[in-house]
């Protein structure tokens, strides 16, 4: 079946939902989702969004560019993280307005709490001098992506958006760097719809499923990642993922950052607090990256604790802040910890490890979501990506807490507003008709055979392997072992079998096709960290320690091989507008 | 441990009716969620098992199910706390079509969230560049309706829902409570008239299942008994 509409958005969560709220009502605009949008994986965010309303204190939006280019370690483009940090004001003043429900302060504006690598100068006359932590992150108790999804959703629902919940994605349309629209599987039926579109805007979310330990849902599968990549487009700075510090032990559950911020300490076996020796000045507070290096080391050297699974963690602490932070501020991710560990926070402290979390790298797009074509700023005609399936980049190889939540809600409208120009004008470029038949092949392939290899077995062995051979740390050896490994599974995969044939909710088949989704985000992300010879943010070469300007400012661009050998690796330099690289210490 | 799971499976292709099937699985931790459990069945012994589940830590509401007899959330229930050593029972969600196993069709429910206009109404233009004000303990009051994942988990354990499907149900009614109670909304009577006839708040005759499924142990019963209050004191 072949239906028209002049966009049509695949996914629900922040950036999709933020997206459709900005087409107006004239054009015709579908949502795809396979899950119902309130299902999305933006609900998990915990800890707040970053905007320098000054509302504790006095603030700026350079303080908060500045902060996110050096969380960054300078690899974040300083044009566009210009745009979100002088945009972020008036991006939560809307959400507020739409109806948000948060924190609030004494004087009944936004609350806004500490949290990591977010500060400002010490001294208000030496800007690049001394910081310190500073309340910039915007909440609603420890619940903020869920009530920022709701909003959203509210919101669209109130514009009477047009929703296809459930419809999976298997194919994107494009021909000679135009798109013309998308093939979605109705979940329920196994149907194939054709969305003949003029604009397609990807906003697929993330694909934390390739590695073992995850915060990220289940459908985190990498599918617009995956999409875009075996059509001949480039994934940017894919050797970027980050590893949240604090993830509950064995589950790899967001223990958010706010705990941390409303002052939760980290420690070792023998209780000491090991962040003094790693960031002396914002310690616990300091970023992501270095924190979960900072775990990991303290690990490595023995002062970890061994867990009963075999792995190990440390602790954090958040028992002394007092039930009542605890029940006011902190409830979800306390009550996570009594529910899943048995673990009564309030009097004693949390087990956590590194869990994977959120991809920096993604689908290239320039500051209106136009998604790029290669490596010199060309752009496909009609594709648009948003959030955290695409690459601003904003994040460059590290991302600052609670700034993703806000790269939806600014990116997300903005690419609305910019689809919203384009469809003015634009033509549907024309289609046969027969768009569906190369899912078609896809689906009855993986019906029709009968290896000996299942999906499960395989998806399990990339996690594991990822998580060991491509994680905090890495070096030559793992990562060449690695990209032998996902080749290996690549080969594997294609003698799989599935179970269930049918053709109603068919959740069987589309863990198949979500594997295969998962196996092209690591060939990219394995061949772009093997290429990547130096240590910059998330990226943390063993074997490269330092950063290396000289070689290294540019980001990675990997387009997949058609002759099926490693992905071709192209590079773009880094835009530096006022923020001259410096070493990066906390 | 070793555990016997009694699951209602439903195949339209293949199935006239629902029936029950038994898993057995071998050595396996108490620590584990129910939704761990389906997977495991799914994932070793039977492909064809179909549930919804996504964050696996109960904030998405994919996969509320009748567990035992209670509605829950398959990840944010362990083996630990509930008795195993008889058959663990497995249902759908009550009172919904089922789809296939473990999936109901959920166009009702989400109908039922649209009807109560689950969105901020406000009649003046907001303040151009700052937020509208409200106190912190304004604030707080909507937090506890705020939780709510839509999980269908209270609508579909309510009698009254069971009894009559036009009623609006608790999550619907709560929803109309986070919205009528903000400060910054203006659409209270607009939401009122929806919701005082016999098929919204007053089909709630306070059983309080709707309590005891929540997953977010969100005190539903007294929210819907706070609209009831408003509109019993509104000025007509």
């Amino acid at each position: 079946m072949v239906q028209n509409f002049d966009v049509v958005i695949i996914g629900a969560g922040g950036a999709g939902l933020r997206a459709a709220v900005e087409i107006p009502k004239e054009y015709s605009c579908a949502v795809l989702s396979k899950v119902f949008p309130p299902r999305s994986h933006t609900g998990t965010a915990q800890g707040g969004v970053c905007a320098a309303l000054s509302n504790m204190e006095d603030d700026s939006w350079e303080n908060h560019a500045f902060d996110t280019v050096k969380g960054s370690d300078y690899l974040g483009d300083q044009d566009s993280i210009e745009v979100m940090c002088k945009d972020a004001i008036r991006a939560i003043m809307e959400l507020e307005h739409m109806g948000m429900p948060f924190s609030r302060n004494a004087e009944g504006k936004i609350a806004q709490r500490n949290f990591g690598g977010h500060t400002k100068p010490a001294d208000p006359n030496d800007p690049y001098g001394k910081r310190i932590p500073v309340k910039r992150s915007c909440y609603s108790a420890d619940r903020t992506g869920h009530v920022m999804l709701h909003t959203l959703y509210e919101t669209c629902i109130k514009n009477q958006v047009n929703f296809f919940s459930e419809y999976f994605v298997t194919d994107l349309l494009i021909e000679n760097g135009v798109c013309k629209g998308v093939v979605a599987m109705d979940i329920a039926t196994s149907e194939l719809h054709t969305f003949h579109a003029k604009a397609v805007i990807f906003a697929t979310g993330g694909y934390g499923r390739v590695f073992r330990i995850t915060s990220n849902a289940h459908v985190g599968t990498g599918d617009g990642f995956a999409l875009c990549y075996k059509n001949g487009l480039p994934l940017e700075d894919m050797e970027f993922f980050q590893f949240h510090p604090t993830g509950l032990w064995k589950l790899g559950i967001l223990v958010s950052e706010a705990a941390r911020g409303e002052g939760g300490i980290l420690k070792n076996k023998d209780g000491e607090r090991f962040m003094v020796r790693y960031a002396p000045t914002v310690m616990d507070l300091a970023p992501r990256d270095m924190v979960s290096r900072a775990i990991i080391s303290e690990i490595r050297e023995g002062r970890g604790i061994r867990g009963s699974d075999g792995t190990d963690f440390v602790y954090l602490d958040v028992s002394h802040l007092g039930k009542e932070v605890i029940d006011d501020k902190l409830p979800e991710i306390t009550g996570f910890a009594r529910t899943y560990l048995g673990v009564e926070p309030t009097k004693e402290p949390i087990p956590i490890q590194p869990t994977a979390h959120y991809a920096m790298g993604g689908i290239p797009t320039n500051v209106n979501g136009e998604v790029l074509l290669n490596e010199k700023g060309d752009v496909v005609k009609g594709l648009y990506a948003a959030g955290e399936c695409a690459c601003v980049s904003v994040h460059g190889a590290n991302r600052l807490g609670t700034n993703s939540l806000l790269d939806l809600v600014v990116f997300g409208r903005r690419t609305g507003k910019a689809v919203t120009d384009f469809i003015k004008t634009a033509d549907y470029a024309p289609i046969s008709g027969n768009e569906d038949e190369r899912s078609k092949k896809i689906i009855n392939d993986i019906f029709n055979k009968n290896g000996n290899e299942k999906v499960v077995d395989i998806r399990t062995e990339l996690q594991d392997t990822m998580m060991n051979d491509c994680g905090v740390f890495r070096n030559e050896a793992d990562l060449k072992r690695m990209v032998e490994k996902v080749k290996e599974l690549k080969e594997r995969a294609k003698n799989i079998s599935i179970q269930d044939k049918g053709k109603v909710f068919n959740t069987d088949l589309i863990e198949a096709i979500e594997l295969d989704n998962l196996l092209e985000t690591a060939e990219a992300t394995v061949n772009s960290a093997y290429a990547r010879q130096e240590s910059r943010g998330a990226h943390t070469r063993e074997d490269f320690p330092k950063r290396d300007d000289e070689n290294w400012m540019k980001h990675t661009f990997a387009f997949k091989d058609e002759n099926g050998g490693a992905p071709i690796l192209k590079y773009k330099p880094v835009v530096v507008t006022r923020f001259k690289p410096m070493e990066r210490k906390y | 441990m070793d555990i016997t799971v009694k699951i209602l499976r439903y195949n339209p292709e293949k199935d006239s009716q629902p029936y029950f099937q038994d898993f057995t699985l071998k050595g396996i931790s108490e620590d584990w969620r129910l939704l761990d459990v389906l997977h495991e069945i799914k994932w070793k012994h039977d492909g064809t098992l179909t549930f919804r589940r996504s964050c696996a830590h109960g904030i998405c509401g994919s996969d509320g199910m009748k567990i035992n007899g209670k509605n829950r959330l398959a990840c944010s229930l362990l083996l630990k706390d509930i008795n195993t050593s008889k058959p663990i029972t497995i249902e759908p969600l009550p009172s919904l079509p089922i789809i296939k196993d473990l999936v109901v069709d959920m166009s009702s429910f989400f109908q039922k969230y649209e009807v109560i206009k689950p969105y901020l109404i406000n009649k003046t233009p907001p303040p151009p560049n700052s937020e509208r004000l409200q106190s912190n303990e304004n604030a707080e009051m909507l937090f506890e309706s705020a939780k709510c994942i839509l999980c269908a988990c209270c609508t579909t354990s309510c009698p009254s829902t069971w009894s009559n499907e036009n009623y609006l149900g608790p999550a619907a009614l709560l929803k109309a409570y986070r919205f009528t109670f903000d400060t910054r909304d203006d659409a209270g009577d607009e939401r009122m008239d929806i919701v005082d006839n016999p098929d919204g708040i007053w089909r709630c005759h306070t059983i309080f299942n709707c309590i005891e499924a929540c997953p977010k142990e969100i005190n539903i019963t007294w929210h819907i008994s706070q609209l009831k209050k408003k509109i019993s004191t509104r000025e007509i």
